[in-house]
């Protein structure tokens, strides 16, 4: 035996000052997303100590195989639907022993808007003290590109090989409707802004929610180095709004788009996940005008009553 | 000690509300609780209780009843959460996945019929089917018996030895909603008995990944590491037996319950109230100068195997009675326990009570004449005995 494992399975590398939550050594496609959110993440902790719950996704993959993990903070790799629940109990236990330890559940778009959503909502109803990131990319990266409910019309996954016909599920408008302290969409493309949630949705108490759209390179078919431009395209066409909502009632836009038909045009064109065919863009395009007028009107009424 | 009038579904309330008070002094206590018919008795008691240091989480399903236990375990406090039937078979995935992070949760299980058609009574069929799961299990007979193993369990999964999940399993209704005389602990003995949680593989502030990923050398190990635990909760069990005697001023029953067995012919094999309605029939049937017995398997998970053999040892012929069935199969007990009758002895598997069956003597008794007039074993003999 070459070592001896330790009690359920627990993997541990040496922390070494200034080592950052994901250190080197994970197993990361090269331009993923997650792992640019993970150091805006690792900047806004700073000091504090975390505790993160991790369900099966590609960041459990991330790590490494036993008996070592590149994370550098703790880290319990969760059954796929049970992220926000295993928080509660890591949360709760922090609180009896009134300790200041922040737990971070940090969970792919099939763990949140799929099989951990019944977990997920109850957690959020239940106010637990939890901040819980969701990097979407849109697809089960995992096992090799099916279908979530967080693939946008028009993709191709190894489940929908003639381009998924219906719209993604809005995660941010389910959250919000929870009416927790704090739901938010990030953005990788607007650093500052996304620095300045992650901040304070981590010194926040209670059920906080942020959801950042996390380029895949591998599952979307496109450059590794143009992750962080397709992002800004989905910001700027409107397709990814970006705001926050607090308690469920005030909501404030954070980025404006501009709405440009060739962002729009530009985003799909850098993809090789979307069939022609399969994408009405015009219709797209006034899809996204719909919802920004939602959006606006209760951003709107919202401020003035 | 005080003697109150309790059902099962309150002992084991009660049980696990002392025993997670027991741990104010360390991580406190933590349940995930979530109601299915005939255990709901047992978590609205548990939501009723104040801990000093303690938090009863109001979940939305039995898989997070067991993950908010393993949150609250990997955290390092004590945890319990109840269940029963379809309930568990919801929460099977989080089951085996408290056993392989090795984590000392306790469960009372309520044995209750799987649906669908929805049955609500009792069949042991619903724990049997997570016997693999990695966890200790233990089915009892009487409610002082769900109270004393609830304690009980807690030393044994704690125990540096073990670091395993116990399930403390009870007959629906028969037990679960039966008021009996319960003799309930001071929370100062609880306390003597049951020491501060030191969970080794909680997490503290290094950066440990619980879980990860294992190449098949490291399974390998890991099941290795599980299988020696589970072989040495025998052993542990004793010296944690002969302590809660010192404490409590009662002891224990042994995971194997033997009843008139020394000089018998004939042996029966049971789980959990069925064995109370054999002991009746054999004494009706030793009245008639039938030279029968009986066994009570207290602990299914680890199989006493070698307790059992020596029990089984001078027995000729040997019944084994399930309240279960592995359909294709047979009885699951039968399967497990007779593998332990001696090479020459006559071993026949009955399957009664299913769906909550009214066991009666009477039926006991028909067993004992069958298995007197057989000549060869035959295939399970799957009996109806609901009216």
């Amino acid at each position: 035996m070459t070592h001896e494992p330790l009690l359920g399975g627990l993997s541990c590398t040496p922390k070494k000052r200034g080592d950052s939550i994901l250190r080197p050594g994970g197993t990361n496609c090269g331009g993923c997303g997650m792992g640019i959110a993970f150091h805006m993440l690792e900047r806004a902790v700073g000091e504090r100590p975390i505790q993160m719950v991790i369900p099966a996704c590609c960041a459990i993959v991330t790590p490494g195989q036993y008996p070592r993990s590149a994370y550098g903070v703790p880290v319990v790799a969760a059954t796929f639907a049970s992220a926000a629940a295993v928080a509660s109990g890591l949360a709760g236990t922090a609180h009896m022993n009134n300790e200041s330890t922040r737990v971070v559940c940090w969970a792919g778009d099939g763990g949140t808007f799929d099989i951990g959503m019944a977990t997920l909502s109850a957690a959020a109803e239940r106010d637990e003290d939890i901040l819980y990131v969701c990097y979407d990319n849109e697809i089960y990266g995992n096992t090799g590109g099916q279908r979530s409910s967080a693939t946008p019309i028009g993709a191709v996954t190894t489940t929908t090989p003639r381009g998924k016909t219906l719209r993604k599920k809005d995660i941010v408008e389910i959250l919000a409707a929870h009416r927790v302290p704090y739901v938010a969409s990030v953005s990788l493309a607007h650093p500052e802004d996304a620095l300045r949630k992650m901040r304070m949705a981590i010194d926040m108490h209670g059920f906080r929610f942020l959801h950042v759209l996390s380029p895949c390179p591998t599952g979307w078919k496109s450059e590794p180095a143009e992750g962080i431009e397709l992002v800004r395209l989905a910001v700027r066409s409107g397709l990814f709004p970006i705001y926050e909502v607090f308690d469920g009632t005030r909501t404030d836009i954070n980025v404006e788009p501009d709405f440009a038909f060739d962002a729009l045009q530009r985003y799909f064109a850098l993809q090789n996940r979307f069939r022609s065919d399969a994408c009405d863009l015009a219709a797209l395009a006034e899809a996204i005008r719909e919802d920004w007028a939602r959006l606006r009107r209760r951003a709107l009424e919202e401020t003035t009553c | 000690m005080t003697i109150e009038l309790l059902s099962a579904n309150h002992a084991a309330a009660m049980a696990a509300t002392l025993a997670g008070r027991a741990n104010r002094g360390a991580r406190g206590f933590g349940g995930g609780v979530y109601p299915i018919t005939p255990q709901t008795e047992c978590i609205e008691f548990l939501c009723k209780q104040e801990f000093e240091k303690g938090r009863i989480v109001r979940v939305e399903s039995e898989h997070s009843a067991m993950a908010v236990c393993m949150g609250f375990a990997l955290g390092g406090a004590r945890s319990f959460t109840a269940s029963s039937s379809n309930g568990l078979a919801y929460m099977t995935e989080n089951v085996f996945a408290a056993a392989m992070y090795r984590l000392p949760i306790v469960m009372m299980a309520v044995n209750r019929t799987l649906g669908p058609p929805w049955n609500i009574w009792v069949d042991h069929g619903d724990t049997l089917a997570l016997r693999d799961s990695g966890w200790l299990q233990f089915y009892c007979e009487d409610n002082q018996e769900v109270l004393d193993t609830i304690l009980l369990a807690y030393r044994l999964a704690e125990d540096r030895r073990v670091h395993l999940p116990v399930m403390v399993c009870q007959d629906a209704f028969v037990l679960s909603h039966t008021m009996m005389q319960t003799d309930v602990p001071s929370q100062a003995l609880v306390d003597q008995f049951l020491p501060p949680l030191d969970l080794p593989h909680r997490l503290r502030d290094t950066p440990v990944t619980v879980g990860g990923l294992d190449f098949p050398h490291e399974t390998e190990v890991h099941r290795i590491q599980h299988e020696q635990a589970m072989r040495r909760v025998p052993a542990v069990y004793g010296e944690v037996a002969r302590e809660f005697e010192s404490v409590f001023g009662r002891k224990p029953a042994a995971p194997i319950v033997p009843y008139r067995a020394d000089d018998a012919e004939l042996l029966l094999i049971s789980m959990g109230t069925t064995a109370s309605t054999v002991r009746a029939a054999v004494d009706r049937a030793r009245e008639r100068g039938v030279r029968v017995g009986s066994v009570r398997l207290r602990m299914f998970r680890p199989f006493p195997s070698r307790e059992l053999e020596l029990a089984l040892m001078h027995a000729q012929r040997i019944a084994i009675l399930d309240r279960d069935i592995s359909l294709g199969q047979g009885g699951i007990l039968w399967t497990e326990a007779r593998g332990a009758a001696p090479r020459e002895a006559l071993v026949q598997n009955y399957v009664l009570g299913l769906g909550g069956g009214d066991i009666r003597p009477e039926h006991i008794l028909g067993i004992i004449d069958d298995l007197g007039r057989r000549v060869h074993a035959e295939s399970p003999e799957i009996m109806e005995v609901a009216t």
